[in-house]
């Protein structure tokens, strides 16, 4: 933990003549709120030890305009877009990765039509290629045995049909996964998306990372496995509301991984 | 004399198809009052698509039972539509079981529609029974009140109705084979009505041909009013289900698509050759493009081809995260207030000449609340779950677009959220400078 972090930015790479072999992109939740630098943090310190050459925007990052958009505002999604565009094609991006699926889901899908065309992957699939290459190897170490399971983000999952890779991880680190009663296509959200992370929920009877929560919980875990800071936030929140802090934790894949490494 | 009864068929025929064709070209007009979209792309996945979720019923089994049973409902209805062909040329040209020439096969075709028939009439009834004395969930949402729930329940009653013509036709048929009467020489085989034919063990033979004839009559007026309730019905979906899977989207599901109207104008804001206070172009005669919809004539022709595909199932209600937490968005109610307000629409088009005059009245407000669309979290779990490809959530996301866009009426916390964007590029109030600053943080 004590080592420091090696997070060279797409600037001083280009200094050096230098192109990475992927741009990391943080986030504005991986940035910022302080459970999900835990996540961006854990990321890094894996890309360090597989010696992944990487670099980020830092501070010529902006918000890819996802809660804007899906609040139905195109005209500041696009604008964020546009900007982000322009610094991306200055530097030549080819490869992304973010650990956010909005981000993901964002860059990936819809930025292409506005001229920025790149190869976007999520977290989970990096790290997957990064073992299936055998550039980071990984043993269970303190997950062995443990019970985990995973809750599909739906900007992953239902939006990009990426389910098998955070389910492979956890099955690496010689977990027992346990499926909810709704999973894959059939998960179902934990109530941030479309914006709502960012507004009270409308009247109702119940908050659906309650909800969720209790599903997660039915499965009896030691863990909650997320790929999503903002689902990592609204669970954490869930597993308070039903006092099971003290029991059940909630991680992102990425800090499973490192953490299994003890790094 | 018998040419009476060719002529009264070919009367009620006429009628009955004309009256349909009619009410067709008023969707198909209707349909068309959408804006342009291009979904003439990768037909070869479209068929696909079609022959797949439409034709192969993939996506209704995922829910076995109410799947299984509907594929048989399904199978039933179009298998024994080859039995109506016979009964259209037996009553224009006044033969009787035209088909019976075809020997052994006509015995396995009718033998095959009896099973199905029967089959039919079973799921038919467990479906009622799902609706009236189970009374699922889904089924007796307050989106079904009045007008819905009885549709649903006239259509499955008049598959029991149709069904038990059909099989009471058979079985008088077969009674009346078997005394050879007539024309009612030994053809056909009955594995279900043969055993509804001893009752008509007693009665004279002129009663039994009546009731033959009776059955034979009510069964081919009963389809074809059936087919005229279809356009008053949810149950258009047997017929639209088809092009709606073909012009379904092929994106992913998280894709959204970018206003080009909005491109446009993001461009020219940030060229910084653009001269702002240049005199608008020639062209900007033209009306200017309306952000998002309030209704329906700013939805697509495909969100309007969805409204009147959609059959009430509420699949997509029961999965909705919204709405199992109380929130009052129903993704099926989104569909039927689209529809309705379509017919609406259409009706208004039809007594004012062909144009439609304006109503005061909207999609958004009179039919669909802006809570109804701020409860949404985008999650996709509708579309994904509509076994005909149906997306409720570009409908909320384009109307979110035109209360956003075009009356600033979002939320105040996502109003904050958007002004710090602007600001700072980032939902939060934090500053861009500080967006490395994890990096040496303990």
């Amino acid at each position: 933990m004590s080592e420091s972090l090696m997070v060279p930015t797409m600037a001083e790479m280009l200094a050096q003549g230098k192109q990475p072999e992927v741009l990391f992109w943080v986030g504005c939740s991986g940035s910022f709120d302080d459970r999900a630098k835990k996540i961006t943090k854990a990321f890094v310190r894996i890309l360090n030890r597989a010696n992944v050459e990487f670099a980020v925007l830092g501070t010529e990052e902006g918000c890819t305009g996802d809660p804007a958009k899906r609040a139905g505002n195109e005209f500041l999604f696009q604008m964020q877009a546009m900007m982000n565009i322009e610094v991306l094609n200055a530097y030549e991006a080819k490869k992304i990765v973010t650990a956010c699926p909005h981000c993901f889901n964002t860059l990936k899908n819809e930025y292409p039509e506005l001229g920025g065309k790149y190869e976007v992957v999520h977290h989970t699939e990096f790290l997957k290629s990064l073992l299936d290459t055998q550039r980071l190897t990984i043993e269970g170490g303190q997950f062995k045995g443990k019970r985990i399971t995973f809750h599909d983000p739906c900007y992953l999952g239902r939006a990009n049909k990426i389910y098998e890779a955070p389910r492979d991880l956890i099955q690496k680190l010689d977990a027992e996964l346990v499926e909810m009663k709704r999973s894959r296509a059939n998960g179902l959200c934990c109530g941030a998306g479309g914006a709502q992370m960012f507004k009270d929920a409308e009247p109702g009877n119940k908050e659906i990372n309650v909800e969720r929560t209790e599903d997660a919980l039915e499965t009896k875990p030691e863990i909650i496995a997320a790929g999503c800071p903002f689902c990592n936030t609204m669970l954490t929140d869930g597993v308070k509301n039903k006092e099971k802090e003290a029991e059940v934790k909630v991680m992102d894949i990425a800090e499973l991984i490192a953490n299994a490494q003890d790094l | 004399m018998s040419y009476l009864d060719n002529i009264l068929f070919f009367i009620i025929l006429v009628l009955g198809v004309g009256y349909f064709t009619i009410n067709v070209k008023k969707i198909i007009r209707n349909i068309k009052l959408g804006k342009d979209i291009n979904r003439s792309d990768k037909p070869s996945e479209r068929w696909k698509n079609m022959a797949m979720i439409a034709l192969g019923q993939s996506k209704m089994v995922k829910r076995p039972v109410a799947g299984i049973l509907h594929i048989f409902v399904y199978v039933g209805f179009v298998i024994i539509n080859i039995e109506v062909l016979e009964i259209m040329i037996d009553g224009l040209i006044g033969t009787h079981r035209v088909f019976s020439f075809l020997g052994a096969l006509y015995d396995v075709l009718i033998g095959s529609f009896e099973v199905l028939a029967f089959l039919v009439l079973v799921s038919v009834i467990i479906f009622l029974i799902r609706r009236n004395i189970i009374k699922l969930k889904r089924f007796i949402h307050s989106d079904l009140k009045g007008w819905p729930k009885s549709d649903a329940n006239y259509i499955l009653y008049f598959e029991v109705a149709l069904m038990s013509l059909f099989l009471l036709m058979n079985a008088a048929d077969y009674h009346l084979q078997l005394l050879n009467v007539g024309e009612y020489h030994r053809v056909g085989a009955f594995p279900v009505s043969q055993f509804i034919e001893p009752l008509f063990n007693g009665m004279s033979e002129s009663l039994v041909m009546l009731i033959e004839r009776g059955a034979w009559w009510l069964h081919i007026c009963g389809i074809l009013v059936f087919l005229n309730y279809l356009y008053f019905s949810k149950h258009l979906h047997i017929l639209l289900a088809f092009p709606n899977t073909y012009f379904a989207d092929l994106n992913p599901e998280g894709k959204f698509d970018n206003l080009e109207s909005v491109t446009k104008e993001v461009k020219l804001m940030m060229d910084p050759n653009a001269d702002p206070f240049a005199a608008p172009a020639p062209d900007a005669d033209a009306v200017p493009a309306k952000f998002g919809a309030s209704d329906v004539q700013d939805l697509n022709w495909v969100q309007l081809l969805n409204a009147y595909t959609c059959t009430e199932c509420g699949r997509c209600t029961s999965s909705c995260p919204a709405n199992q937490t109380g929130k009052k968005l129903s993704p099926r109610k989104i569909m039927m207030d689209t529809r309705d307000r379509l017919v609406e629409v259409g009706n208004n088009i039809d007594l004012n000449k062909g144009t439609f005059v304006d109503d005061g009245k909207s999609l958004l407000n009179d039919y669909i609340t802006p809570e109804e669309l701020w409860a949404c979290t985008s999650c996709n779990a509708c579309v994904e779950e509509c076994p005909v490809n149906i997306s409720p959530l570009s409908i909320i996301m384009d109307m979110r677009r035109y209360l956003v866009m075009e009356q600033s009426a979002a939320p105040m916390s996502l109003n904050a959220m958007m002004t710090n964007i602007e600001n700072n590029s980032a939902p939060w109030q934090y500053n861009q400078q500080d967006r490395l600053n994890w990096k040496n943080e303990q």
